[in-house]
């Protein structure tokens, strides 16, 4: 069935049962994402699609579609702001050094910050020491960088026993992201390309990736991350 | 895989949802969950170790590597902090022989803080080996760690009278129940279940939630939610099977109205998980008790045993085609758990993160099913509104708030402890009746709800409208130091916010630390604005109610006492922020070179 609803102050049509952040894009309106994934189970992790939808503020890729829903995303300057906001916190709590990794240029964490607009963040920088894992045979775990968007520990699963390969230790602000190494060393080098794929930023490298494609030529380098969620869409 | 372990996976048919249960056994067994534990847990669930560890490392209470037989959790509460924290924390390190987080040189003992444990009418306290020591004073704490210490168990030490542990006798004496004022509804002696039970059955389950509607009652958790409609869609929801869930977390500090109820009226509990069972059509039922609340565990299952013992639990209850049995989950120390969905989380034996909604528990719920979860005042409650019908207790309290409910008094005034109140009541006839002298500040609902200035909002009435309650009710006296409080509030955020999302995450960090830069008089109106704007980000962008309500200890007193702000703040000067040490940054700097130098040597 088909719905009106208004974004922005412009009436939408959209499918019943859609949800928001796609029929968005799906009419040219981009809302930046870090953890979702068309097509996929909402992750409501990083927060950075929220907008505001009859006067609330709420993550549009948790939101289905709705007669009559009156839905805010660039029209009011806080609401832009506080995805900001958002991206901001990530790249304070973490350590991202966008010159030295090897993600820059694919690193969907670095080009939602363009697309916000950010240019420092506006919360202190922690500076907090993580420790490396490079005792998977596929996978260089650089937890510096990790955001927890939860994609690896849901989606990567061992082919034969459906079990974790990653997952989160501790909770709150100690929370860390692990590898079983065990179960690492047995996945495919598809798998493992679709791990390092998958994350949004420079957290799981593929050890048979590196460098294979000069930084400026790469995937958001030639294309940014919002004409890509764009254009899947069309 | 040791004999053990197999028989605690054996117990659990090796059901990887029972993961706290089974956790709690391996822990029990060995005093801490081992590496070789986990391998041997992981083997047995099908589970990478990894994904049981995400779980075992998520609890406070649960112990991941040896660190000494018995832990000495010391309660770490803004009450416990008015009343003696000091003192103990010095006579507990002097007595064990090390400092807090560590282990002593024996390796028995270990010290640790703990955050509010459901007794604040009644601290200093503590809590070792699944019980607690309340009331304590340093001689009383000297007393107890000389018996441990000759070896006696922390059960027979606080049991003096050699209680059967399923007997309240056992929980008095851990615990007094201090109830200070009862009313029309709650506690009531000498019911007649049964009764209760037959004229409940002689009605369509449509029929008990009518009543349930008609007594307008709002979920006593906190947020309100009117639990005649949460029954309706429970009973509309479609699902193979249903589930009740009693949510006896009770997390909040400052709250312990849920305790003593599960003390006093445990019955009155199950007849409510009962009766919802019936309306919404659900076999079976879950209490999910905090750890903190272990010393209950034997008694509310003998409770449940003479329950199904009489025929009210069980396969055809009273000759009735209805079957209902009810098991209780032990929690493992996480106040995020408080959260139905992250309870639900909790209870299929995961990391208690709350769940993304939609779907509500309601449509989604414990799992995959339609889950009820109702706070243990609502079901207490409950149980007499089908007895004495709902209007009757639509006619007590105000048009939105409805009946009457529990406050959890503690602070500062004579008669800390339980009190039946009708809603409605002024916040400052509250205070006369518990007797508080020169109050200055209530914080009601505990530090996710506000801090209401006594000279300012004396006047208002405590309901859903005006000032709404879950039951915590924390009175400060005009010496305290409020800064100090929210402080304390804001670590307690920090230290059980779950990680899931960022804002909740990295937020309430952020907003601890600025805290800390306003009590250390090196903060400016800028940080101020900053309280203001990342509070309204949090509120508006974080998953759950941890994230929505933490910001509120420093919002709503910023509103209420802005002097106590305004009077930290010092001036800006030139274009360095007044927190940033000028002095300390270029000594860092020198050191640093220092040592780079040596380096290069």
């Amino acid at each position: 069935m088909t719905i009106k609803l208004t974004i922005d102050g412009i009436e939408i049509p959209a499918n019943q049962g859609e949800k928001l952040i796609d029929v968005a894009a799906d009419h040219g309106i981009y809302i930046p994402r870090l953890c979702y994934t068309r097509g996929k189970p909402c992750l409501g992790t990083c927060r950075v699609c929220s907008v505001k939808v009859n006067g609330n503020i709420m993550p549009s890729c948790t939101v289905t579609v709705r007669k009559d829903m009156d839905v805010i995303v660039h029209s009011e300057p806080e609401v832009v702001d506080m995805r900001k906001s958002l991206v901001e916190f990530l790249f304070s709590e973490g350590n991202h050094n966008c010159p030295s990794c090897e993600k820059s240029g694919r690193c969907e964490l670095q080009s939602t910050g363009y697309e916000v607009d950010m240019m420092v963040s506006r919360f202190p920088y922690r500076f907090t020491p993580r420790k490396v894992d490079h005792a998977s045979k596929p996978i260089w775990l650089e937890r510096d960088r990790c955001i927890f968007c939860q994609r690896c520990v849901t989606f990567i699963r061992d082919k034969e026993s459906g079990q974790k390969i990653f997952s989160i230790k501790g909770r709150g602000t100690k929370s860390r992201i692990e590898i079983d190494v065990e179960l690492a060393n047995k996945m495919s080098p598809e798998q493992a390309r679709e791990a390092s794929n998958i994350c949004p930023v420079g957290c799981i490298i593929d050890k048979t990736q590196g460098y294979d494609k000069v930084i400026g030529a790469r995937k958001f380098d030639i294309k940014s991350i919002k004409d890509r969620a764009l254009e899947r869409s069309k | 895989m040791t004999k053990e372990i197999q028989t605690i996976l054996d117990k659990y048919g090796s059901d990887k949802t029972r993961l706290m249960d089974i956790l709690w056994d391996v822990q029990l067994e060995y005093d801490y969950i081992s590496d070789e534990s986990v391998a041997s847990l992981a083997e047995g669930l099908n589970m990478s170790i990894f994904d049981v560890r995400e779980t075992s490392t998520f609890y406070h209470f649960f112990i991941n590597a040896p660190l000494g037989k018995h832990t000495i959790y010391l309660v770490d509460s803004v009450i416990s902090r008015m009343q003696g924290f000091d003192s103990i924390y010095d006579v507990l390190e002097k007595e064990i022989g090390c400092t807090f987080n560590n282990v002593d040189a024996t390796g028995e003992f270990r010290l640790a803080l703990t955050n509010c444990a459901g007794v604040s009418d009644q601290e200093p306290a503590m809590l070792i080996d699944q019980v607690v020591f309340t009331r304590l004073t340093p001689e009383k704490v000297a007393s107890i760690i000389k018996q441990l210490k000759q070896g006696k168990s922390a059960e027979d030490i606080v049991n003096i009278n050699q209680s059967s542990k399923d007997t309240i006798a056992y929980i008095h004496n851990n615990v007094d129940a201090n109830i200070q004022k009862g009313g029309p509804v709650f506690f009531k002696q000498n019911r007649d279940y049964e009764k209760l039970l037959r004229d409940s059955f002689d009605r369509f389950p449509d029929e008990i939630i009518e009543e349930v509607i008609r007594s307008n009652i709002r979920g006593r958790g906190g947020a309100g939610f009117p639990s005649g409609l949460k029954w309706r869609l429970g009973r509309d929801a479609v699902g193979e099977t249903k589930y009740i869930i009693c949510n006896a977390d009770e997390g909040e500090p400052g709250t312990f109205k849920d305790r003593v109820l599960l003390m006093k009226s445990p019955k009155d509990i199950l007849i409510g998980m009962i009766l919802g069972g019936y309306a919404v059509g659900s076999p079976f039922g879950i209490i999910y008790l905090r750890a903190e609340y272990w010393y209950i565990k034997a008694f509310l299952e003998k409770q449940i045993q003479d329950f199904r013992d009489k025929g009210y639990l069980g396969k055809n209850i009273l000759g009735s085609t209805f079957d209902f049995d009810i098991r209780i989950q032990m929690g493992a120390g996480s106040y995020v758990c408080g959260d139905e969905t992250a309870l639900i989380e909790s209870c299929e034996g995961k990391r208690g993160t709350p769940r993304v909604k939609p779907p509500y528990p309601i449509q989604q719920g414990y799992l995959g099913m339609p889950t009820i979860v109702n706070n243990v005042e609502t079901f207490a409650a409950i149980s007499r509104i089908i007895e004495k019908g709902g209007d009757w207790f639509a006619s007590m309290g105000t048009e939105d708030s409805t009946g009457t409910r529990l406050l959890s008094v503690s602070g500062d005034c004579s008669s800390p402890g339980i009190y039946e109140i009708e809603w409605g009541i002024q916040l400052n006839e509250v205070l006369e009746m518990v007797g508080a002298e020169k109050p200055k500040a209530v914080q009601i609902s505990g530090p996710s709800g506000e801090c209401a200035s006594v000279k300012k909002d004396g006047a208002r009435t405590i309901c859903y409208s005006d000032l709404s309650c879950n039951g915590s009710f924390m009175i400060f006296d005009e010496t305290r130091d409020i800064l100090g409080i929210v402080h304390e509030f804001m670590k307690f955020f920090v230290d059980e916010s779950c990680g899931i999302c960022i804002p909740c995450r990295a937020g309430n960090v952020d907003l601890l630390n600025k805290v800390e830069r306003v009590k250390e008089g090196k903060a400016c109106q800028k940080d101020l604005e900053d309280f203001k704007s990342w509070g309204a980000l949090l509120k508006g962008t974080s998953r759950c109610g941890l994230g929505t309500t933490s910001p509120n200890p420093i919002l709503t007193t910023m509103e209420k006492f802005p002097e106590i702000y305004q009077e930290k703040l010092v001036e800006e000067k030139g274009p360095l922020l007044p927190s940033f040490d000028i002095e300390k940054a270029k000594a860092a700097h020198t050191e640093m070179y220092k040592q780079l130098m040596e380096v290069a040597k």
